[in-house]
């Protein structure tokens, strides 16, 4: 006979464990949409076959990239220009981020009543992508690196300013706590303590800000706030194919010295 | 005939309830003489940081007044009040309360930052030259001059609490409130601290309170102790008149 002493489920266990009819509805909505899209945009199969030769010839048209001195030059000074953009843009985006994320840290601000002001300043920074700041500023400061580099800003204190504030929120409360009894103000406290505790994740921070900037003040140009990308997008309207390939590469070279270096310095911190 | 000083502490009715908690204080009234030496005990959780906290405004009060160091209050001190009242107090947690990126003598310098031209005491390298002065002799008298560069999360236990002192002590305050500095000690280094803290305390008069839940501690270091219950004092006399029988039922809630 059976062992009839072990407890058995009184029914067999649904695969299905617990999909309510709301659940269910949702996930078939959201199937829908995900084949929806793939079906309108994605590159069909066909159009992928069409679409290569056409990327083949660009390529060879690409190649080999311009070496004519004159023009490397005068792309030397731009990659110059291009990295002011992103190191002023860092530096005055960082230094605004402070005072920013000190007013919205929690249990650090001087302010609480507007810590949710700043909070929402930076939050609309970071949501607005920096392409679309880009076009504002051209618009209302004018072609060129100006732009570019409030732009970088924006973009810096959209992401330090989030950062910032939670690396000071998560700062050590003891010692605030000690040096509010020995009578230090607000601003005494976040300098002594709060600050050097900190620190490492500021810099921390600085570095990965520092990185996308550099990456984003290579495409600013497109939409003409300055820098290397106003001379790519010129080679393509132009079809000069050959200049373009040798700005790529030279944009290439610069992320991943930027990416190689900013590591390096992190490893440092830590 | 001349009329007592007014004591250097004097706490009216204090109450206390944190927001949504149950009153911690009911009704305290104690007063405290320049140059005692005071020991508060009382079961955990009976209020002894919160009344030593009310003391210097680092939490509002629920009822009763104070009056610390010449400054008399009520709900919480003025701006300028508060000031005036920490600037003369150190004030010692269980926890050193150090900054762990800092060198000692940094932290030391950071006991002037309440005192005008307090942005020269966010480290040690912008202090004035008098301040650095008096951090090392506070460090000295400390015995941890020889640790003045070390950064804080290189020091032991027992060295960090005394750096706390150090901080406690650099501005030459008139009172110093320790919050359990020893609970966080092996027992050999809590009584060196607390040697230390009667010896600066008695050299420099000033008036020393301190919480312990140590019965030996209250009675070898303090003048007097003042045992907290129920919110209110379960007695208040010199340490030399304390029996066993006042002992009974204060350490068990
Ligand atoms: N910041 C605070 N907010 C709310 N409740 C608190 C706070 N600090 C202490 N308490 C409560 O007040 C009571 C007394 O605490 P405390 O003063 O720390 O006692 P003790 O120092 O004697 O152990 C405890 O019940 C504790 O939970
Ligand atoms: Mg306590």
């Amino acid at each position: 006979m059976a062992d009839t002493t072990a407890p058995r489920p009184a029914r067999p266990v649904s695969r299905f464990e617990s999909v309510s009819a709301m659940r269910f509805a949702l996930l078939v909505g959201v199937g829908a949409f995900v084949i929806a899209a793939i079906t309108d945009v994605s590159p069909s199969p066909q159009r992928v076959a069409e679409g290569m030769p056409r990327i083949l010839s660009l390529l060879d048209r690409m190649l080999p990239p311009e070496t004519d001195p004159a023009f490397l030059q005068r792309m030397g000074w731009r990659l110059v220009e291009t990295m002011q953009i992103a190191v002023a843009g860092t530096a005055i985006g960082v230094l605004l981020s402070l005072p920013i994320a000190w007013i919205s840290a929690r249990g650090v601000t001087p302010a609480p009543a507007l810590s949710y002001v700043a909070k929402g300043l930076v939050s609309l920074f970071r949501t607005v992508p920096d392409l679309v700041w880009a076009l504002i500023f051209v618009v209302s400061v004018g072609l060129g690196a100006v732009a570019g580099t409030m732009t970088i800003i924006v973009d810096t204190i959209g992401f330090c300013g989030r950062f910032f504030a939670e690396a000071m929120e998560d700062a050590d409360t003891q010692p605030q706590e000690a040096l509010a009894a020995t009578g230090a103000s607000r601003f005494n406290i976040l300098c002594a303590a709060v600050i050097p505790d900190a620190m490492p994740s500021l810099i921390n921070t600085t570095l990965f800000a520092l990185e996308m900037a550099v990456r984003s003040s290579v495409v600013l140009g497109l939409v003409g706030a300055g820098g290397i990308g106003q001379e790519l997008k010129s080679a393509f309207d132009l079809f000069q194919y050959q200049k373009a390939s040798a700005i790529i590469l030279a944009v290439f070279v610069i992320v991943l010295a930027m990416e190689w270096l900013t590591d390096r310095l992190r490893k440092q911190v830590s | 005939m001349l009329s007592p000083p007014d004591p250097l502490i004097a706490v009216k009715g204090l109450a206390k309830t944190y927001p949504g908690g149950p009153p911690v204080l009911r009704d305290v009234s104690l007063s405290i003489r320049d140059g005692e030496s005071v020991a508060l005990i009382g079961a955990n959780g009976s209020g002894k940081s919160t009344l030593l906290k009310c003391l210097v405004g680092l939490h509002d009060i629920s009822g009763g007044s104070v009056a610390a160091l010449g400054e008399r209050f009520q709900t919480r001190p003025g701006a300028t009040q508060r000031r005036a009242i920490r600037r003369q107090t150190g004030f010692v947690f269980q926890h050193h309360g150090l900054v762990r990126r800092l060198s000692a003598l940094s932290n030391v310098v950071h006991g002037f930052l309440g005192q005008p031209g307090s942005w020269r005491a966010f480290c040690q390298s912008l202090a004035p030259q008098s301040w650095r002065e008096a951090a090392q002799e506070t460090l000295g008298a400390v015995n941890l001059a020889h640790k003045a560069e070390a950064r804080v999360d290189a020091l032991s236990g027992g060295q960090a609490q005394r750096v706390a002192i150090a901080r406690a002590l650099v501005g030459k305050p008139r009172l110093l409130i320790a919050d359990e500095p020893t609970a966080s000690l092996d027992p050999a280094a809590g009584h060196d601290v607390m040697g230390l803290f009667c010896e600066l305390a008695r050299n420099e008069n000033i008036t020393l309170i301190f919480t312990s839940h140590d019965m030996d501690h209250a009675q070898r270091y303090g003048e007097r102790i003042v045992a907290l219950k129920d919110g209110g004092i379960h007695f208040d006399k010199p340490s030399g008149e304390v029996r066993d029988g006042d002992l009974a039922g204060v350490f068990d809630g």
